[in-house]
């Protein structure tokens, strides 16, 4: 049926239907793409609007507006929603873009599979909201939803379960859409060692949330059977572990971790050899690094718990494992440099924000390695120290590179440039609000300023209060993104087929906007030559 | 060379101290501690410090130099040739992995006496509970509650109106401290009464999780000559109030704390009677025992 409509409708290249049937019913990766980015936008400023309260209260000692309890829900909600509601569906939502045009593709291969991974965010996340309204409100035990905390959360505990098992499901079925995409769509010649980074990245990505996402939905789900059906996988009393939960919770939590940066790498990887004018320095050792990051994933989890009391043996191995992650990160930061080096360098806006992740996600990295020294880590562990590491990694990490990815391809989406003088002010408030907001929050940890807590001792007051003005700075800057992709695509200038003179890859050989079924013939072998990785 | 910088910044701070109810920007970095195992995960603190400073000197280096040199508004003409290098690659998997063995040796030398817990001279069974520590000094038939102290507690309630700079040491007293001796090597057995919690005292060095159905272990052993108090916080998420159990350690010298024992045991001051300054009950005689 679907080869025979397709057959027939060859001719027809932009057959849709309009209006709310397109998104409804829509099948085509440009259409979800938009939608995974529109929502993960709406979601980035409802979890930032929960940011702010946090940091409102936080913004001098005592309870000013929020009662505790609920700003233990904002923590929560603002976590849940960043990670599975913003980021994730971003990347998505890029690799439903960029995928099929980077590897000389029509579209996804599982077209109505990937509409059904889009649909079922808006009633997932509907859900998680939902319960800001329910007795007892909306959880607040964090999101790592440690038992038995967790378990003594109101009405919104089986909302908030459910909600988590639909974001599951969504995920797991986007990643088998990008395995299957890129194992069978790739167009002659386009060998995998040819394929652009980002495709790499998000191919292991996919291959990390299939393994990963199972397991949390086998962690809430026993939590739910605690709560609801008298088990005892995690009570203690009944003979259960409540430690056991925070093992099967970080087996999926630190791959998680790396499902959220490494499609960043990708980007980085594209962005600064285009502005380098120079090819990506290593793109085999590249390779090879995001899949050794992607394996240590799996054996590092513990060392979110070193807390917990382990043996000896535990503690030792998950710290030398832990350390191990540094090798192949370092090995794809010193690439980025030597990318960059006797390069010709412009700092267009895309560029600017892959500048920025470099920098700031290493400083990240830095104390991610401070971290991993486990009897530092007695000191540092769920103190601010830790909040300013993950936001290091996280904001000007994987929220930068999704900026960038954004900037540097909405020319062959839309067919228009954004103002690139907005661009730049959009930029550059968000470096500095970054840096103010998350870099005093080391030292708060280091002073001893404990995490998740909604008032403070009064020594910590100044670098809350300089924080907390980070915070708006960053927070309300964000307002400028929003505009300089509503300007570009109402009214910015038409864009040309390759609008940064050095990009490579099959995206920039497609007209500008790129048509509503990418490559409908297979680009041709000199064509996927000019637009590949060769050696 | 940081050592003495260390003990010029500790001296600086206590210099500081009667003003430190405001100004704590220069409250930059872990204290060193008043422990053995303090001062060690410190100096591991500060060497792992220092060698990201050293590393991040030469990655930003290398990456301002490129940004600043190769600028094509500066006419700089792309060298495409440059796309791998074995040798570069080599050299920068193996540096990496020589630094992370030098920082692994002395990391696992001090968590091995971190888990080093024979000869302990005092234990006590410390249990979480929402929102308030139990203390069980094991043996001596003393144990009570320690909770936010009371002025904490009235001016942190929502829109309470009143200043936390007035309240001294807002949010870090409680109504009854822990009180242990001066070089001893006190062991403390964490449990758990509902959910989980951690114990943690900056200057000791040390958290670790009270978690339900489970006993931890954690010891410390103050210097002889560092009596005083010292001041730390529930550091895993517990609820509504976990912002709000602080913990206080009295480290007395050996003496006072047998006196001290021997005052709990006479006076009574149990759990049965909570002393003056708790947060939620009326005033008791309890904290009229003398404090040696």
């Amino acid at each position: 049926m679907a080869n025979t409509t397709t057959a027939h409708a060859h001719d027809d290249h932009d057959h849709k239907p309009q209006g709310l049937k397109r998104w409804l019913f829509a099948t085509n990766h440009k259409d979800i793409g938009t939608m995974y980015l529109v929502f993960a936008c709406v979601l980035f400023f409802l979890g930032g609007a929960m940011a702010l309260v946090i940091r409102l209260e936080l913004f001098q000692p005592g309870l000013q507006f929020v009662d505790p309890a609920f700003f233990n829900s904002m923590t929560t909600m603002h976590a849940l929603l960043m990670i599975f509601g913003a980021v994730m569906p971003a990347w998505t939502g890029l690799a439903n873009w960029m995928i099929p045009m980077q590897i000389g593709a029509p579209d996804m291969a599982l077209p109505r599979l990937n509409n059904f991974s889009f649909w079922l965010l808006p009633f997932a996340f509907t859900l998680l909201l939902l319960t800001l309204f329910v007795p007892g409100g909306a959880p607040a035990g964090g999101w790592t939803l440690y038992p038995p905390l967790s378990l003594q959360a109101g009405d919104s505990f089986p909302l908030t379960i459910f909600a988590i098992h639909l974001m599951g499901i969504s995920s797991i079925l986007g990643a088998i859409n990008v395995v299957v995409t890129i194992m069978n769509m790739r167009a002659p010649g386009m060998g995998l060692l040819n394929m652009p980074l980002f495709c790499w990245t998000w191919l292991i990505t996919a291959y990390l949330l299939i393994a990963v996402m199972p397991v949390l939905a086998g962690a809430v789900t026993m939590l739910l059977t605690d709560s609801l059906f008298g088990t005892a996988f995690f009570t203690a009393a009944g003979g259960g572990d409540p430690v056991m939960f925070q093992h099967i919770f970080w087996f999926f939590g630190h791959p998680e971790v790396y499902i959220l940066i490494l499609p960043a790498f990708g980007i980085v990887s594209e962005i600064i050899p285009t502005f380098s004018r120079k090819p990506l320095f290593g793109y085999e050792s590249m390779v090879y690094a995001s899949a050794s990051i992607a394996f240590l994933s799996f054996i590092v989890w513990a060392h979110h718990m070193f807390t917990v009391g382990m043996p000896l043996a535990g503690q030792l191995f998950f710290m030398l494992s832990t350390m191990l992650i540094a090798v192949p990160t370092g090995v794809k930061v010193f690439n980025w440099c030597a990318t960059m080096w006797k390069g010709s360098i412009s700092f267009e806006t895309p560029m600017l924000f892959s500048i920025a992740f470099l920098f700031l996600f290493t400083i990240g990295g830095f104390s991610g390695l401070m971290l991993a020294i486990v009897p530092a880590d007695f000191q540092y562990h769920d103190s601010y120290f830790v909040v300013a590491h993950f936001h290091y990694v996280l904001v000007p990490g994987a929220v930068f590179a999704i900026m960038a990815g954004v900037y540097y391809w909405l020319p062959k989406w839309s067919g228009r440039m954004y103002n690139e003088k907005v661009g730049k002010l959009h930029f550059w408030l968000s470096t500095i609000g970054v840096n103010v907001l998350f870099f005093p929050q080391h030292f708060l940890g280091l002073a001893g300023m404990p995490r998740r807590i909604p008032d403070y001792a009064t020594q910590f007051a100044d670098w809350n209060m300089v924080s907390s003005i980070g915070a708006f700075i960053f927070g309300f800057s964000q307002l400028l993104f929003v505009y300089v992709i509503w300007s570009a695509v109402r009214s910015g200038e038409k864009a040309p087929q390759r609008p940064w003179e050095s990009a490579t890859g099959l995206e920039w050989e497609l007209p500008t906007p790129a048509p509503y079924h990418s490559w409908e013939t297979p680009p041709s072998r000199e064509v996927v030559a000019q637009g590949s990785v060769q050696h | 060379m940081r050592h003495v910088l260390g003990s010029a910044t500790a001296a600086a701070l206590g210099a500081l101290a009667p003003l430190a109810a405001h100004a704590e920007w220069n409250n930059l970095n872990m204290p060193v501690g008043v422990t053995e195992l303090s001062k060690q995960i410190y100096s591991l603190h500060m060497t792992i410090f220092w060698w990201c400073v050293a590393i991040g000197v030469f990655v930003f280096g290398w990456m301002i130099y490129s940004l600043v040199a190769f600028r094509k508004s500066k006419g700089a003409v792309p060298d495409t040739t440059i796309t791998h290098s074995t040798k570069a690659e080599i050299i920068w998997t193996l540096i990496p992995v020589l630094i992370l063995v030098i920082m692994a040796i002395p990391a696992a030398r001090t968590l091995i006496a971190i888990e080093d817990t024979r000869n302990t001279e005092l234990s006590i069974k410390v249990t979480g509970y929402q929102w308030k520590w139990h203390y069980d000094y094991l043996g001596e038939d003393v144990k009570f509650f320690s909770a936010l102290d009371r002025a904490s507690d009235e001016t942190r309630q929502l829109k309470s109106g009143l200043d936390p700079n007035a309240v001294a040491d807002y949010l870090l007293n409680v109504d009854k401290p822990l009180v242990v001796p001066e070089d001893t090597k006190v062991r403390l057995l964490l449990t758990a009464q509902d959910v989980i919690h951690a114990w943690w005292v900056p200057q000791f060095g040390m958290k670790k999780d009270a978690i339900p159905g489970i006993v931890n272990e954690l010891w410390f052993k103050v210097d002889a000559g560092k009596t005083g108090t010292y001041r730390g916080q529930c550091a895993e998420l517990c609820g509504r109030d976990h912002g709000f159990m602080p913990i206080v350690v009295e480290v007395v010298t050996k003496e006072e704390y047998r006196a001290w024992v021997a005052a709990q045991k006479d006076g009574g001051a149990n759990e049965t009677a909570p002393s003056n300054d708790a947060a939620p009950t009326v005033a008791s005689i309890a904290t009229a025992a003398p404090q040696g």
